[in-house]
């Protein structure tokens, strides 16, 4: 699996198949017990403590429900990463905290704390933190779930505007279709550990794969199973000799 | 038989594997905690606003609680001393229990009960709502930033909450025992003042708290950091720290007397 420079590239598939553990590997927070991560010819999980820290400097990532830290402002939260690895003073400081929350549509609400705000809010304050220190890479997990479709619509937009304003390669972990199709240059399809298809939204839309097929028009039964495995139904009922 | 014995030296052993291997954890992780916390001297506010939050936390429940210690003191004390003629020794004794004993202990345990538990559902709950992750994420070290400043925090809270225990505790036993029971009140203090000796009595005093403070703030925030992210492992997590702080406590005050005692 790779991720094209300066692109959009969407990870997606079914709860629980793995989508967020990328994420994961590439920021250093699961080592991959076999492989390599690479990020700039760097193998991630070959590095201690002070190469993370110095390699997670280049990399932005917005979590699933914004993981806003609860005791700071929503200033502050933004704030945050300018603060503690910038020699910045606080006029500047100031001034790029409202460009990034102007840029969210969210300057209004910086005094605000993290429990006045809505989610979808909070997810866009999330963005606008991510992006505070303009990294190469950004890493987006699950950006859209739990909203509401004016809330979805923004924040799929604000992928795209702040990934071609930046120039940033950004990585979005979703299930998603719709909105990610929309949005992404490139799409794997991970399912059973594996990558189950890749391609373009162009492309995926025309597959005739049963596991793309079952995705993309939301087949509740397919190659994923609607039924747990384990005993049938009639074992289950004890019924014998009758057909399924 | 032979496979219920068998499940049982399984289990034994997994229990014990599982204690070995957290109590190597945790050790790891305070020799991190002191390892990460000298850039703590460079951003001392960061401990001084965790010193006024739990401060502000656990003074009144503190200083209410001495004033009630020192009451039941100055009765239960003056009802000894009457024994042998000795009630002019009221203030002596008073002091000399609070500052030796229970200022160090009580407060230890009530801090644990407040502070502790507090600290232990805050740093569970960040790990859930995955804000250490975030901080990780954004290359900030979650030890640095957030554990080492509360231990600190709590190491330097312990015996300043524990003198304010002993102080209120000592106002305590002279309003039972000089005004309501008539003890005389230049006895009570010169008796005191003659009879307490500030390295040995006070000293050893401060020394428990400090240590307390180490354990208490220690095992909150280990609690929170190795809790499980769900409400349940919140919830469990903060009964932990209130059991073993407790216990740990009480094991280290008779550790502590034990070797201030013998010198």
């Amino acid at each position: 699996m790779s991720f094209a420079k300066g692109k959009l590239t969407a990870v997606m598939g079914g709860s629980g198949c793995g989508k967020t553990t990328v994420l994961r590997l590439l920021g250093g927070q699961v080592r991959a017990n076999s492989g390599k991560v690479l990020f700039e010819n760097e193998d991630i999980s070959l590095l201690n403590n002070e190469g993370l820290i110095r390699i997670r400097r280049k990399m932005g990532m917005l979590f699933q429900f914004g993981a806003l830290f609860t005791d700071m402002s929503v200033f502050e939260n933004v704030a945050f990463p300018l603060r503690e690895h910038t020699p910045l003073d606080e006029q500047t400081i100031t001034d790029l905290v409202m460009l990034k929350l102007n840029a969210v549509g969210l300057r209004n609400a910086r005094d605000l704390m993290p429990s006045q705000i809505s989610g979808g809010m909070a997810r866009r304050v999330a963005f606008a933190r991510a992006v505070a220190l303009d990294p190469p890479l950004i890493m987006y997990d699950e950006p859209f779930a739990g909203l509401d479709p004016i809330a979805l619509g923004v924040t799929a937009r604000l992928i795209k505007e702040m990934n071609n304003a930046l120039g940033a390669t950004s990585i979005l972990v979703t299930h998603d279709v719709p909105e990610t199709f929309a949005i992404a240059d490139y799409v794997y399809f991970i399912a059973n550990g594996k990558i189950a298809a890749e391609g373009t939204p162009t492309e995926l839309m025309k597959s005739k794969d049963l596991f793309v097929r079952q995705f993309i028009d939301a087949q509740p039964d397919g190659p994923v199973p609607f039924h747990y495995p384990g005993k049938t139904l009639q074992d289950d009922f004890g019924i014998t000799g009758a057909t399924s | 038989m032979m496979h219920e014995l068998v499940n049982r030296i399984t289990r034994l052993g997994s229990f014990v594997r599982s204690n070995i291997t957290g109590i190597g954890y945790a050790t790891k992780m305070f020799i991190t905690v002191i390892g990460r916390s000298i850039g703590l001297l460079k951003r001392f506010r960061l401990v001084s606003d965790q010193v006024f939050f739990l401060g502000n936390y656990s003074f009144v429940i503190i200083a209410v609680s001495g004033l009630f210690v020192g009451f039941v003191l100055g009765l239960q004390g003056y009802y000894t001393l009457n024994r042998y003629g000795s009630e002019q020794a009221l203030g002596l004794l008073v002091a000399l229990s609070l500052t030796r004993e229970l200022g160090p202990v009580v407060t230890a345990l009530l801090f644990a009960g407040r502070a502790g538990t507090s600290l232990t559902a805050e740093i569970g709950l960040m790990k859930a709502g995955e804000q250490l992750s975030a901080m990780e994420m954004m290359a900030v070290d979650p030890v640095a930033r957030v554990i080492a400043p509360r231990f600190w925090a709590g190491v330097i809270a312990m015996p300043i909450l524990a003198a304010i225990f002993s102080a209120v505790g000592i106002v305590g036993g002279y309003l039972v025992g000089v005004p309501l029971i008539g003890v005389d009140s230049g006895a009570f203090w010169s008796q005191m003042q003659g009879g307490v000796d500030v390295l040995n009595d006070v000293g050893n005093g401060v020394i428990k708290s400090v240590v307390f403070g180490i354990a208490v703030t220690f095992i909150a925030l280990y609690q929170g950091y190795e809790s499980k992210p769900t409400p349940e492992g919140v919830s469990l997590a903060t009964t932990r720290t209130v059991v073993i702080s407790s216990l740990a406590i009480l094991a280290l005050d008779f550790l502590l007397t034990a070797v201030m005692f013998s010198t």
